[in-house]
Protein backbone atom coordinates (compact mmCIF):
# COMPACT_ATOMS: atom_id res chain seq x y z
CA UNK A 1 0.00 0.00 0.00
CA UNK A 2 1.36 3.65 -1.08
CA UNK A 3 2.63 5.72 1.82
CA UNK A 4 1.67 9.27 2.07
CA UNK A 5 3.74 12.11 3.09
CA UNK A 6 1.60 15.40 3.24
CA UNK A 7 0.49 15.04 -0.59
CA UNK A 8 3.48 13.31 -1.89
CA UNK A 9 2.66 9.55 -2.32
CA UNK A 10 5.85 7.03 -2.26
CA UNK A 11 4.77 4.29 -4.50
CA UNK A 12 5.69 0.41 -2.63
CA UNK A 13 5.44 -1.24 -6.23
CA UNK A 14 8.30 0.66 -7.37
CA UNK A 15 6.64 0.90 -11.33
CA UNK A 16 9.26 0.48 -13.39
CA UNK A 17 9.81 1.93 -17.28
CA UNK A 18 10.30 -1.46 -19.59
CA UNK A 19 10.37 0.81 -22.61
CA UNK A 20 9.50 4.39 -23.81
CA UNK A 21 9.83 5.25 -26.95
CA UNK A 22 9.15 8.72 -28.82
CA UNK A 23 8.74 9.65 -32.66
CA UNK A 24 8.62 12.94 -33.56
CA UNK A 25 8.28 15.53 -36.98
CA UNK A 26 10.88 17.24 -39.13
CA UNK A 27 11.74 20.58 -36.99
CA UNK A 28 11.73 18.30 -33.24
CA UNK A 29 14.16 15.73 -35.68
CA UNK A 30 16.67 19.01 -36.60
CA UNK A 31 16.55 20.07 -32.96
CA UNK A 32 19.45 19.47 -30.52
CA UNK A 33 17.65 16.30 -29.60
CA UNK A 34 17.42 14.84 -32.74
CA UNK A 35 19.18 11.28 -32.72
CA UNK A 36 17.54 10.69 -29.49
CA UNK A 37 14.04 9.98 -30.97
CA UNK A 38 13.27 6.62 -32.53
CA UNK A 39 11.65 7.63 -35.54
CA UNK A 40 11.42 11.17 -37.19
CA UNK A 41 8.69 12.18 -40.08
CA UNK A 42 9.74 14.22 -42.44
CA UNK A 43 6.17 14.49 -43.59
CA UNK A 44 4.19 16.56 -41.28
CA UNK A 45 0.75 15.12 -42.96
CA UNK A 46 2.03 11.83 -41.81
CA UNK A 47 0.23 11.24 -45.35
CA UNK A 48 -2.67 11.70 -43.83
CA UNK A 49 -5.80 14.27 -44.91
CA UNK A 50 -6.25 16.08 -41.54
CA UNK A 51 -4.22 17.48 -38.91
CA UNK A 52 -6.00 15.42 -36.60
CA UNK A 53 -5.52 12.31 -38.11
CA UNK A 54 -1.87 12.94 -38.23
CA UNK A 55 -1.72 13.29 -34.23
CA UNK A 56 -3.38 10.55 -33.80
CA UNK A 57 -1.15 8.45 -35.76
CA UNK A 58 1.99 10.10 -34.51
CA UNK A 59 0.38 8.38 -31.03
CA UNK A 60 -0.25 5.11 -32.47
CA UNK A 61 3.19 4.79 -33.71
CA UNK A 62 4.30 5.64 -30.80
CA UNK A 63 2.79 3.14 -28.92
CA UNK A 64 3.64 0.38 -31.52
CA UNK A 65 7.47 1.59 -30.90
CA UNK A 66 7.35 0.95 -27.43
CA UNK A 67 5.65 -2.03 -27.79
CA UNK A 68 7.72 -3.52 -29.76
CA UNK A 69 11.22 -2.05 -27.76
CA UNK A 70 9.83 -3.78 -24.74
CA UNK A 71 9.32 -7.01 -26.69
CA UNK A 72 6.01 -6.85 -25.52
CA UNK A 73 2.35 -7.88 -27.11
CA UNK A 74 -0.53 -5.64 -26.74
CA UNK A 75 -2.26 -8.58 -25.11
CA UNK A 76 0.15 -7.73 -22.25
CA UNK A 77 -0.40 -4.35 -21.51
CA UNK A 78 -3.95 -3.93 -19.29
CA UNK A 79 -4.62 -0.17 -19.55
CA UNK A 80 -3.52 2.77 -21.51
CA UNK A 81 -3.71 6.54 -20.02
CA UNK A 82 -3.18 8.57 -22.77
CA UNK A 83 -4.36 12.17 -23.17
CA UNK A 84 -3.78 15.24 -25.97
CA UNK A 85 -4.87 18.72 -26.21
CA UNK A 86 -7.23 17.90 -29.28
CA UNK A 87 -10.87 18.62 -27.74
CA UNK A 88 -12.39 15.58 -26.23
CA UNK A 89 -9.10 14.08 -26.88
CA UNK A 90 -9.48 12.97 -29.87
CA UNK A 91 -5.59 12.62 -31.08
CA UNK A 92 -5.64 9.74 -28.08
CA UNK A 93 -8.73 8.09 -28.53
CA UNK A 94 -8.51 7.84 -32.15
CA UNK A 95 -4.94 6.94 -32.15
CA UNK A 96 -5.51 3.60 -30.03
CA UNK A 97 -9.02 2.86 -30.95
CA UNK A 98 -7.49 -0.17 -32.79
CA UNK A 99 -5.22 -1.40 -29.66
CA UNK A 100 -8.09 -3.03 -28.25
CA UNK A 101 -6.78 -2.38 -25.06
CA UNK A 102 -8.37 -0.75 -22.01
CA UNK A 103 -8.46 2.94 -22.35
CA UNK A 104 -8.04 5.74 -19.71
CA UNK A 105 -8.45 9.19 -21.49
CA UNK A 106 -6.90 12.11 -19.11
CA UNK A 107 -6.60 15.72 -19.84
CA UNK A 108 -3.66 17.94 -18.12
CA UNK A 109 -2.80 20.11 -21.26
CA UNK A 110 0.72 19.40 -21.40
CA UNK A 111 1.11 18.61 -18.09
CA UNK A 112 -0.49 15.36 -19.65
CA UNK A 113 2.82 12.88 -19.81
CA UNK A 114 3.16 13.28 -15.84
CA UNK A 115 -0.62 12.86 -15.48
CA UNK A 116 -0.68 9.94 -17.35
CA UNK A 117 2.29 8.38 -15.61
CA UNK A 118 1.05 9.34 -11.79
CA UNK A 119 -2.54 7.46 -13.23
CA UNK A 120 -0.85 4.72 -14.49
CA UNK A 121 1.85 4.01 -11.38
CA UNK A 122 -1.06 4.25 -9.19
CA UNK A 123 -2.86 1.64 -10.97
CA UNK A 124 -0.23 -0.66 -10.77
CA UNK A 125 0.38 0.26 -7.12
CA UNK A 126 -3.29 -1.13 -6.64
CA UNK A 127 -2.22 -4.29 -7.51
CA UNK A 128 -4.86 -4.85 -10.35
CA UNK A 129 -3.01 -3.94 -12.98
CA UNK A 130 0.62 -5.20 -14.13
CA UNK A 131 1.40 -3.65 -16.97
CA UNK A 132 0.17 0.00 -18.12
CA UNK A 133 1.24 2.40 -21.04
CA UNK A 134 1.26 5.94 -20.48
CA UNK A 135 1.56 8.27 -23.13
CA UNK A 136 0.83 11.39 -24.50
CA UNK A 137 0.82 13.57 -28.08
CA UNK A 138 0.53 17.16 -29.78
CA UNK A 139 0.76 18.33 -33.11
CA UNK A 140 2.00 21.82 -34.34
CA UNK A 141 -0.59 22.21 -36.87
CA UNK A 142 -3.49 20.60 -34.87
CA UNK A 143 -2.84 22.86 -31.56
CA UNK A 144 -2.58 26.25 -33.72
CA UNK A 145 -6.07 25.09 -35.67
CA UNK A 146 -7.65 24.99 -32.62
CA UNK A 147 -6.29 27.52 -30.03
CA UNK A 148 -4.98 30.45 -32.26
CA UNK A 149 -4.94 30.79 -35.78
CA UNK A 150 -5.08 28.88 -39.12
CA UNK A 151 -1.21 27.60 -40.24
CA UNK A 152 -1.27 30.19 -43.22
CA UNK A 153 -2.28 33.20 -41.69
CA UNK A 154 0.00 36.05 -42.11
CA UNK A 155 0.44 37.46 -38.37
CA UNK A 156 3.50 37.67 -35.83
CA UNK A 157 4.13 35.94 -32.67
CA UNK A 158 4.95 38.04 -29.81
CA UNK A 159 8.76 36.89 -28.32
CA UNK A 160 7.02 34.98 -25.76
CA UNK A 161 4.65 32.90 -27.74
CA UNK A 162 6.06 29.06 -27.73
CA UNK A 163 5.79 26.19 -30.60
CA UNK A 164 4.22 23.57 -30.14
CA UNK A 165 6.05 19.96 -30.50
CA UNK A 166 4.80 17.64 -33.23
CA UNK A 167 5.14 14.66 -31.41
CA UNK A 168 4.30 11.54 -29.23
CA UNK A 169 5.65 9.88 -26.12
CA UNK A 170 4.81 6.73 -24.76
CA UNK A 171 6.24 4.22 -22.02
CA UNK A 172 5.55 1.19 -20.53
CA UNK A 173 5.54 0.83 -16.95
CA UNK A 174 5.31 -2.48 -14.74
CA UNK A 175 6.43 -4.07 -11.48
CA UNK A 176 8.61 -7.02 -11.14
CA UNK A 177 10.39 -6.35 -14.11
CA UNK A 178 14.63 -5.83 -14.45
CA UNK A 179 16.12 -4.43 -12.03
CA UNK A 180 18.00 -1.87 -14.16
CA UNK A 181 15.69 0.03 -15.78
CA UNK A 182 14.82 3.16 -14.07
CA UNK A 183 11.81 3.37 -11.80
CA UNK A 184 9.25 5.64 -10.39
CA UNK A 185 10.03 6.81 -6.69
CA UNK A 186 7.03 9.03 -5.29
CA UNK A 187 4.55 11.01 -7.23
CA UNK A 188 3.27 14.58 -6.63
CA UNK A 189 -0.23 15.64 -8.22
CA UNK A 190 -0.19 19.49 -8.68
CA UNK A 191 -2.12 21.79 -7.48
CA UNK A 192 -3.78 24.96 -9.33
CA UNK A 193 -2.21 28.08 -9.14
CA UNK A 194 -3.50 30.89 -10.79
CA UNK A 195 -1.86 34.04 -10.46
CA UNK A 196 -4.16 36.17 -13.14
CA UNK A 197 -2.05 35.61 -16.42
CA UNK A 198 -4.50 36.33 -19.34
CA UNK A 199 -2.15 36.50 -22.19
CA UNK A 200 -2.24 32.81 -23.92
CA UNK A 201 0.93 33.91 -25.75
CA UNK A 202 2.72 33.61 -22.55
CA UNK A 203 2.05 30.69 -21.21
CA UNK A 204 5.54 30.10 -19.31
CA UNK A 205 4.51 32.66 -16.95
CA UNK A 206 1.31 31.38 -16.40
CA UNK A 207 2.00 27.70 -15.43
CA UNK A 208 5.59 28.72 -13.20
CA UNK A 209 4.03 29.32 -9.69
CA UNK A 210 2.39 25.49 -10.52
CA UNK A 211 5.73 24.27 -11.05
CA UNK A 212 7.17 26.43 -8.34
CA UNK A 213 4.24 25.27 -5.36
CA UNK A 214 4.92 21.78 -6.82
CA UNK A 215 8.15 21.23 -6.41
CA UNK A 216 8.42 23.16 -3.08
CA UNK A 217 5.48 20.90 -2.14
CA UNK A 218 7.23 18.06 -2.92
CA UNK A 219 10.64 19.38 -1.00
CA UNK A 220 8.79 19.91 2.01
CA UNK A 221 7.04 16.51 1.70
CA UNK A 222 10.30 14.70 1.48
CA UNK A 223 12.83 17.19 3.72
CA UNK A 224 15.08 17.44 0.61
CA UNK A 225 16.52 20.35 -1.59
CA UNK A 226 17.01 21.07 -4.98
CA UNK A 227 20.86 19.77 -5.04
CA UNK A 228 20.17 16.43 -3.70
CA UNK A 229 18.93 15.54 -7.31
CA UNK A 230 20.68 14.98 -10.64
CA UNK A 231 18.26 17.22 -12.30
CA UNK A 232 14.70 19.15 -11.83
CA UNK A 233 13.34 18.71 -15.14
CA UNK A 234 10.18 20.76 -16.35
CA UNK A 235 8.16 20.41 -19.17
CA UNK A 236 7.48 23.38 -21.37
CA UNK A 237 8.07 26.62 -19.65
CA UNK A 238 10.13 27.99 -22.28
CA UNK A 239 13.15 30.79 -21.37
CA UNK A 240 10.14 33.45 -19.80
CA UNK A 241 8.76 30.56 -17.10
CA UNK A 242 11.74 29.40 -16.67
CA UNK A 243 13.69 32.50 -15.49
CA UNK A 244 10.14 33.11 -13.77
CA UNK A 245 10.52 29.77 -11.56
CA UNK A 246 14.18 30.70 -10.47
CA UNK A 247 13.05 34.09 -9.64
CA UNK A 248 9.86 32.71 -7.46
CA UNK A 249 12.64 30.42 -5.57
CA UNK A 250 15.04 32.75 -5.33
CA UNK A 251 12.21 35.54 -3.61
CA UNK A 252 10.52 33.03 -1.57
CA UNK A 253 12.65 30.34 -0.37
CA UNK A 254 16.48 31.72 -0.93
CA UNK A 255 17.10 29.00 -3.20
CA UNK A 256 18.81 29.03 -6.70
CA UNK A 257 17.92 26.22 -8.89
CA UNK A 258 19.25 27.22 -11.57
CA UNK A 259 22.18 25.03 -11.67
CA UNK A 260 19.86 22.13 -10.90
CA UNK A 261 17.11 23.00 -13.25
CA UNK A 262 16.12 22.21 -17.33
CA UNK A 263 12.88 22.39 -19.07
CA UNK A 264 12.44 20.34 -21.90
CA UNK A 265 10.93 23.02 -24.31
CA UNK A 266 14.59 24.65 -24.30
CA UNK A 267 16.07 21.16 -24.47
CA UNK A 268 14.10 20.22 -27.71
CA UNK A 269 15.03 23.31 -30.60
CA UNK A 270 18.07 25.67 -30.86
CA UNK A 271 15.49 28.75 -30.19
CA UNK A 272 18.08 30.74 -32.30
CA UNK A 273 18.12 28.76 -35.59
CA UNK A 274 14.94 26.80 -35.27
CA UNK A 275 12.52 30.53 -34.51
CA UNK A 276 10.74 29.20 -31.91
CA UNK A 277 10.36 32.52 -29.73
CA UNK A 278 10.54 31.03 -25.80
CA UNK A 279 11.12 27.66 -26.91
CA UNK A 280 9.12 24.41 -27.24
CA UNK A 281 5.82 23.83 -25.62
CA UNK A 282 2.89 21.45 -25.95
CA UNK A 283 2.11 17.39 -24.21
CA UNK A 284 4.36 16.19 -26.74
CA UNK A 285 7.55 18.85 -25.08
CA UNK A 286 7.69 16.96 -21.98
CA UNK A 287 6.18 13.62 -23.45
CA UNK A 288 8.94 13.13 -26.30
CA UNK A 289 12.05 14.42 -23.99
CA UNK A 290 11.58 12.23 -21.23
CA UNK A 291 10.87 9.12 -23.37
CA UNK A 292 13.96 9.15 -25.09
CA UNK A 293 16.71 11.56 -24.06
CA UNK A 294 15.94 11.53 -20.43
CA UNK A 295 14.83 7.70 -19.72
CA UNK A 296 17.96 6.61 -22.05
CA UNK A 297 20.41 8.55 -20.14
CA UNK A 298 19.36 6.85 -17.21
CA UNK A 299 19.19 3.43 -18.14
CA UNK A 300 22.49 4.85 -19.25
CA UNK A 301 23.77 5.76 -16.11
CA UNK A 302 24.00 9.46 -16.50
CA UNK A 303 21.51 10.62 -14.03
CA UNK A 304 20.58 8.62 -11.33
CA UNK A 305 17.72 10.59 -9.07
CA UNK A 306 15.68 13.25 -10.84
CA UNK A 307 12.55 15.35 -10.71
CA UNK A 308 9.95 15.24 -13.37
CA UNK A 309 7.43 18.23 -13.58
CA UNK A 310 4.80 18.37 -16.33
CA UNK A 311 3.64 21.68 -16.69
CA UNK A 312 -0.24 22.61 -18.11
CA UNK A 313 -1.89 25.72 -18.97
CA UNK A 314 -5.54 25.12 -18.10
CA UNK A 315 -7.14 27.34 -19.83
CA UNK A 316 -9.30 26.80 -23.25
CA UNK A 317 -10.34 29.28 -26.31
CA UNK A 318 -14.17 29.90 -25.02
CA UNK A 319 -12.00 31.00 -21.51
CA UNK A 320 -9.36 32.53 -23.22
CA UNK A 321 -12.42 34.73 -25.31
CA UNK A 322 -14.25 35.18 -22.01
CA UNK A 323 -11.45 37.05 -20.42
CA UNK A 324 -10.75 34.07 -18.02
CA UNK A 325 -7.02 34.44 -16.20
CA UNK A 326 -5.07 30.55 -17.31
CA UNK A 327 -4.75 28.48 -14.47
CA UNK A 328 -1.80 26.55 -14.22
CA UNK A 329 -0.95 22.82 -13.01
CA UNK A 330 2.39 20.74 -12.33
CA UNK A 331 2.27 17.25 -11.98
CA UNK A 332 5.54 15.67 -10.42
CA UNK A 333 7.31 12.17 -10.67
CA UNK A 334 10.78 11.43 -8.70
CA UNK A 335 12.35 8.73 -10.90
CA UNK A 336 15.45 7.40 -10.04
CA UNK A 337 18.07 4.56 -11.72
CA UNK A 338 17.59 1.31 -11.53
CA UNK A 339 19.77 -0.73 -8.90
CA UNK B 1 3.33 31.47 -1.87
CA UNK B 2 3.44 34.78 -0.33
CA UNK B 3 3.50 36.31 -3.68
CA UNK B 4 0.35 38.48 -4.80
CA UNK B 5 -0.81 38.70 -7.98
CA UNK B 6 0.19 41.78 -8.71
CA UNK B 7 3.87 41.61 -7.65
CA UNK B 8 3.42 38.21 -9.93
CA UNK B 9 2.58 40.32 -12.99
CA UNK B 10 5.26 43.19 -12.43
CA UNK B 11 7.59 40.09 -12.19
CA UNK B 12 6.28 38.26 -15.12
CA UNK B 13 5.95 41.63 -17.54
CA UNK B 14 9.40 42.21 -16.32
CA UNK B 15 10.44 38.72 -17.25
CA UNK B 16 8.55 38.81 -21.23
CA UNK B 17 10.64 40.31 -23.59
CA UNK B 18 8.86 42.91 -25.62
CA UNK B 19 8.50 42.97 -29.60
CA UNK B 20 11.19 44.89 -30.87
CA UNK B 21 8.64 47.39 -32.05
CA UNK B 22 10.86 50.29 -33.76
CA UNK B 23 12.26 47.90 -36.58
CA UNK B 24 8.68 46.05 -36.46
CA UNK B 25 7.60 49.40 -37.76
CA UNK B 26 10.03 49.95 -40.06
CA UNK B 27 9.75 46.40 -42.00
CA UNK B 28 6.09 47.61 -42.23
CA UNK B 29 6.84 50.80 -42.98
CA UNK B 30 8.88 49.35 -46.12
CA UNK B 31 6.83 45.97 -46.79
CA UNK B 32 2.83 48.16 -46.70
CA UNK B 33 4.49 51.03 -49.15
CA UNK B 34 6.49 48.79 -51.19
CA UNK B 35 2.47 46.81 -52.16
CA UNK B 36 0.82 50.41 -52.06
CA UNK B 37 3.58 51.54 -54.88
CA UNK B 38 2.74 48.19 -56.65
CA UNK B 39 -0.82 48.89 -56.55
CA UNK B 40 -0.30 51.93 -57.81
CA UNK B 41 1.83 51.53 -60.60
CA UNK B 42 -0.45 48.89 -61.58
CA UNK B 43 -3.48 51.60 -61.88
CA UNK B 44 -1.56 54.04 -63.69
CA UNK B 45 -0.81 51.02 -66.13
CA UNK B 46 -4.69 50.29 -66.52
CA UNK B 47 -5.65 53.67 -66.42
CA UNK B 48 -2.95 53.76 -69.16
CA UNK B 49 -5.07 51.90 -71.42
CA UNK B 50 -9.06 51.49 -72.15
CA UNK B 51 -10.33 51.31 -69.28
CA UNK B 52 -11.50 54.32 -66.80
CA UNK B 53 -10.36 55.42 -63.78
CA UNK B 54 -13.01 53.40 -61.70
CA UNK B 55 -12.10 49.95 -63.80
CA UNK B 56 -8.62 50.11 -63.19
CA UNK B 57 -9.47 50.94 -58.90
CA UNK B 58 -11.44 47.24 -58.93
CA UNK B 59 -8.68 45.70 -61.61
CA UNK B 60 -5.99 46.52 -59.36
CA UNK B 61 -8.02 45.67 -56.07
CA UNK B 62 -8.80 42.08 -57.96
CA UNK B 63 -5.30 41.70 -59.11
CA UNK B 64 -3.65 41.95 -55.17
CA UNK B 65 -6.80 39.96 -53.67
CA UNK B 66 -5.43 37.22 -56.60
CA UNK B 67 -1.81 37.58 -56.06
CA UNK B 68 -2.49 37.27 -52.34
CA UNK B 69 -4.89 34.37 -52.29
CA UNK B 70 -2.09 32.41 -54.51
CA UNK B 71 0.35 32.93 -52.05
CA UNK B 72 -1.23 31.74 -49.20
CA UNK B 73 -2.43 28.83 -51.44
CA UNK B 74 1.07 28.10 -51.77
CA UNK B 75 2.52 29.13 -48.27
CA UNK B 76 4.35 31.74 -49.28
CA UNK B 77 2.55 34.89 -47.56
CA UNK B 78 2.93 33.51 -43.95
CA UNK B 79 6.60 33.71 -44.03
CA UNK B 80 6.21 37.28 -45.54
CA UNK B 81 4.10 38.63 -42.94
CA UNK B 82 5.60 37.53 -40.74
CA UNK B 83 8.47 39.61 -41.32
CA UNK B 84 6.10 42.48 -42.63
CA UNK B 85 3.63 42.46 -39.93
CA UNK B 86 1.08 44.96 -40.23
CA UNK B 87 2.75 45.67 -43.69
CA UNK B 88 1.07 42.88 -45.06
CA UNK B 89 -1.98 42.92 -42.85
CA UNK B 90 -3.31 46.53 -43.28
CA UNK B 91 -3.60 46.22 -47.45
CA UNK B 92 -6.35 44.28 -48.74
CA UNK B 93 -3.58 41.53 -48.51
CA UNK B 94 -4.65 41.34 -44.98
CA UNK B 95 -8.47 40.77 -45.81
CA UNK B 96 -7.60 38.18 -48.51
CA UNK B 97 -5.09 36.42 -46.85
CA UNK B 98 -7.44 35.93 -43.57
CA UNK B 99 -10.11 34.40 -45.85
CA UNK B 100 -7.93 31.85 -47.81
CA UNK B 101 -6.34 30.55 -44.76
CA UNK B 102 -9.20 30.00 -43.00
CA UNK B 103 -10.63 28.42 -46.04
CA UNK B 104 -7.76 25.96 -46.40
CA UNK B 105 -8.03 24.72 -43.14
CA UNK B 106 -11.00 23.95 -42.42
CA UNK B 107 -11.57 22.52 -45.54
CA UNK B 108 -11.44 19.15 -44.02
CA UNK B 109 -14.51 19.33 -42.28
CA UNK B 110 -16.30 19.74 -45.61
CA UNK B 111 -16.81 22.08 -48.29
CA UNK B 112 -20.36 23.66 -46.63
CA UNK B 113 -19.75 23.88 -42.76
CA UNK B 114 -15.87 23.93 -43.41
CA UNK B 115 -14.48 25.88 -46.23
CA UNK B 116 -17.48 28.01 -46.56
CA UNK B 117 -18.69 28.70 -43.17
CA UNK B 118 -14.96 29.07 -41.40
CA UNK B 119 -14.36 31.43 -43.79
CA UNK B 120 -15.22 34.89 -42.77
CA UNK B 121 -13.81 33.69 -39.02
CA UNK B 122 -10.98 36.16 -38.87
CA UNK B 123 -12.61 38.67 -41.52
CA UNK B 124 -16.02 38.42 -40.43
CA UNK B 125 -15.46 40.89 -37.67
CA UNK B 126 -13.77 43.27 -40.17
CA UNK B 127 -16.55 43.23 -42.31
CA UNK B 128 -19.42 43.87 -39.68
CA UNK B 129 -17.29 46.68 -38.37
CA UNK B 130 -16.31 48.11 -41.90
CA UNK B 131 -20.04 48.01 -43.02
CA UNK B 132 -21.59 49.32 -39.75
CA UNK B 133 -18.75 52.88 -40.23
CA UNK B 134 -19.72 52.97 -43.57
CA UNK B 135 -23.58 53.26 -42.41
CA UNK B 136 -23.08 55.71 -39.79
CA UNK B 137 -21.20 57.92 -42.30
CA UNK B 138 -23.43 57.56 -44.81
CA UNK B 139 -26.18 58.63 -42.28
CA UNK B 140 -23.95 61.77 -41.03
CA UNK B 141 -23.23 62.71 -44.88
CA UNK B 142 -26.99 62.18 -45.51
CA UNK B 143 -29.09 64.13 -42.60
CA UNK B 144 -26.03 66.92 -42.60
CA UNK B 145 -26.23 67.23 -46.26
CA UNK B 146 -22.30 67.61 -46.55
CA UNK B 147 -22.28 67.24 -49.82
Amino acid sequence: MAERKGKTIILQSKPRFIGNAAVVGKKEGEGPLGKEFDEVFTDTTMGEDSWEKSESLLLKKAVEKVLQKSAADKSEVDMICSGDLLNQCIGSSFGIRDFNIPFCGVYGACSTMALSLCIASLMIESGGFERCIAATSSHFCSAEKQFRKPLEYGGQRPPSAQWTVTGAGAALIGKNQSTVSPYIDKIHMGTIQDFGITDSNNMGAAMAPAAKKTISDFLRDTGTKPSDYDMILTGDLGSVGSELLHQLFLREDGLDISAVHKDCGLMIYDRESQDVHAGGSGCGCSGTVLCSYILNSMRAGKFSNILFIATGALMSTVSSLQGESIPGIAHLLNIRKGE
Amino acid sequence: MSISKEEYDSMAKKASPNSPVFLDCVKAFLFGGAICAFGEGLMQWFTGTAMTLEESRALTTSVLIIITALLTAFGVFDTIAKHAGAGTMVPITGFANSIVCAALEFQTEGRILGTAAQMFSIAGPVIVFGCSAASLYGFIIYFFGLY
